[in-house]
């Protein structure tokens, strides 16, 4: 029970009359690299959004390192999908990653101190971004936004990452350097990553998690007929480009 | 009018009520801008009509009342849209109507002759007394004091309210205190261009900044420089052509407004011909 980072049980989720999740059971253990796939409207997100608090559950509960989810004291670390992000707000790429920095209590005259700081320049020169840091957002490439948004997550030092779609609207290169980055990071990070990139899910996670309404898989990240059968209604066309790990077995 | 506003102290107050309420403008303009809450402000003001007409009709100071029922609608908007998650255009828009017909009914139900509502429809920045001007003060003192305290919450806020919320920030808090400011933005500027009118001085200083300021900051430095020359052009006009200076305030920011996208759609235009000449060059040659 001590290693488990995330733990849900039974969680539903409703909004209004329509379910988004129907009795959720999953646990994250630390260190873990979760990839979770499923259609559109599975549910995937709004799993997300509770983990964080976002969405209220309807039943069920959700705890993190053993914490009950309104009183955690382990800071997590959340990047949004980009497409829900206001990107014509008069803010430059710096300020928004320090943003994460900022107290939990509003307090006035709140200023940024010299740790703040560090860290931040800390995490732009990783990602590569510092030569930006003073660019509006709206001048950035998607790949850029991204990783700012990955930035603004990670310099909070959190110990458990929640990634929504991080190489939706990401060219193939920006993905890869995503990708090398977040193995990286799970050295020391559990990272829960939604994702459409069924490659990336192959190659790259632990464990798999497979989502519509109901928990249809949990497990080692190797999708067989019957699971993407249930998950999207009917086969799925993955073009296997000579990649280490298959997606789907080998038709027999 | 130079010589004038020494001279008379009605012209005084006219300016120093322009300028400060240009200030609280420039500062929440930019905000319900970026936040889309325009419609919202609307609703707010139109509301506040409930205030004054309950103010007239129990004998006390109508923008008393306007505070109190904007204040009351701002609050009750943002609950409804949290709690009831109602849709905030129809809340808005219920709100909206509810104050003017409540307005209405207590102006009726008021004894005596029907009192001048005009001031407060249109505005009227030459009535301003000291009382209004100490009013005006105040509100405008608590919402800027509110904005600067808290600056790098808010904007965090204001770009991403859920990440703010992720990192255990009390977003409703902001949320209330936001919706809050606004209503007292509105009541701030009901004497200097009255309820209805309220919208273009929100929006005008905050659009044109938006042109070319780059960052939050730099844009509400920018929309309170342009509301004051908004006002203080509206006020000389409405003084020299003898007309209503809500009426001339908003004219000028509009066609200033106007005029700004004017000229930057018609550079963006030229640059565009321009890049299109230069690719076309080396084909002919």
């Amino acid at each position: 029970m001590k290693n488990e980072a995330i733990q849900i049980n039974n969680l539903s989720v409703c909004y209004g009359q329509n379910t988004a999740l129907s009795n959720i059971c999953l646990s994250v253990e630390k260190g873990e690299y979760l990839g979770i796939i499923g259609p559109n409207g599975g549910g995937k997100s709004t799993l997300l959004k509770a983990i964080i608090g976002l969405v209220k559950p309807s039943s069920g509960s959700i705890s993190i390192y053993g914490e009950p989810l309104g009183k955690r004291s382990v800071s997590i670390g959340y990047v949004p999908q980009i497409a829900s992000m206001e990107k014509q707000f008069p803010i430059t790429l710096w300020e928004v990653v320090l943003t994460g920095r900022l107290s939990k209590s509003i307090k006035p005259f709140f200023r940024f101190c010299k740790s703040d700081i560090e860290a931040a320049k800390e995490i732009l020169d990783t990602l590569g971004l510092y030569n930006l840091k003073d660019r509006r957002i709206s001048n950035l490439s998607g790949g850029e936004f991204q990783k700012m948004l990955i930035a603004r997550a990670l310099v909070s030092n959190p110990e458990i990452l929640l990634l929504d779609e991080p190489t939706a609207s990401v060219d193939a290169s920006s993905g890869k350097q995503i990708f090398h980055l977040l193995e990286n990071l799970n050295k020391n990070i559990t990272i829960v990553m939604v994702t459409h990139d069924l490659f990336a899910v192959s190659s790259h996670v632990h464990t798999l998690a497979c989502l519509n309404v109901q928990l249809v898989y949990h497990g080692k990240p190797e999708l067989t007929d019957d699971i993407v059968h249930s998950l999207y209604g009917c086969p799925v066309d993955i073009i296997a480009h000579g990649v280490p790990h298959r997606v789907l077995r080998k038709h027999k | 009018m130079i010589n004038a506003i020494f001279e008379y102290r009605f012209l005084q107050n006219a300016m120093l009520a322009g300028i400060v309420a240009s200030i609280v403008c420039g500062i929440i303009g930019v905000i319900i801008v970026e936040k889309k809450l325009v419609m919202m402000s609307g609703g707010i003001a139109h509301t506040s009509y409930a205030g004054v007409g309950l103010g007239y009709f129990l004998g006390f100071e109508p923008i008393i009342g306007a505070f109190i029922f904007s204040v009351l609608a701002a609050t009750g908007i943002y609950y409804l849209k949290k709690k009831a998650q109602a849709r905030p255009d129809v809340s808005i828009g219920l709100f909206w109507s509810l104050g003017m017909a409540l307005g209405i009914i207590f102006i009726a139900l008021t004894p005596g002759y029907p009192p001048d509502l005009n001031s407060y429809l249109f505005g009227n920045i030459l009535s301003v007394t000291r009382t209004d001007l100490y009013m005006t003060g105040g509100l405008a003192a608590f919402v800027v004091l509110a904005v600067s305290l808290f600056y790098n919450h808010w904007k965090a806020y204001l770009f991403d309210d859920e990440f703010a919320g992720v990192l255990g920030i009390k977003t409703s808090f902001l949320g209330y205190l936001l919706y809050i400011l606004t209503a007292m933005t509105v009541v701030a500027l009901i004497k200097v261009v009255g309820i209805i009118l309220v919208l273009a001085l929100l929006l005008a200083p905050s659009a044109i900044s938006g042109l070319f300021c780059e960052k939050l900051f730099s844009r509400m430095i920018c929309s309170i420089i342009f509301g004051i020359i908004f006002c203080i052009g509206g006020l000389w006009f409405s003084y020299a052509a003898n007309i209503s200076s809500g009426a001339s305030i908003v004219i000028i920011s509009v066609l200033c407004c106007a005029a700004a996208y004017a000229v930057r759609n018609l550079t963006v235009f030229r640059r565009k011909k321009e890049a299109k000449n230069e690719q076309l060059k080396p084909e002919r040659s």
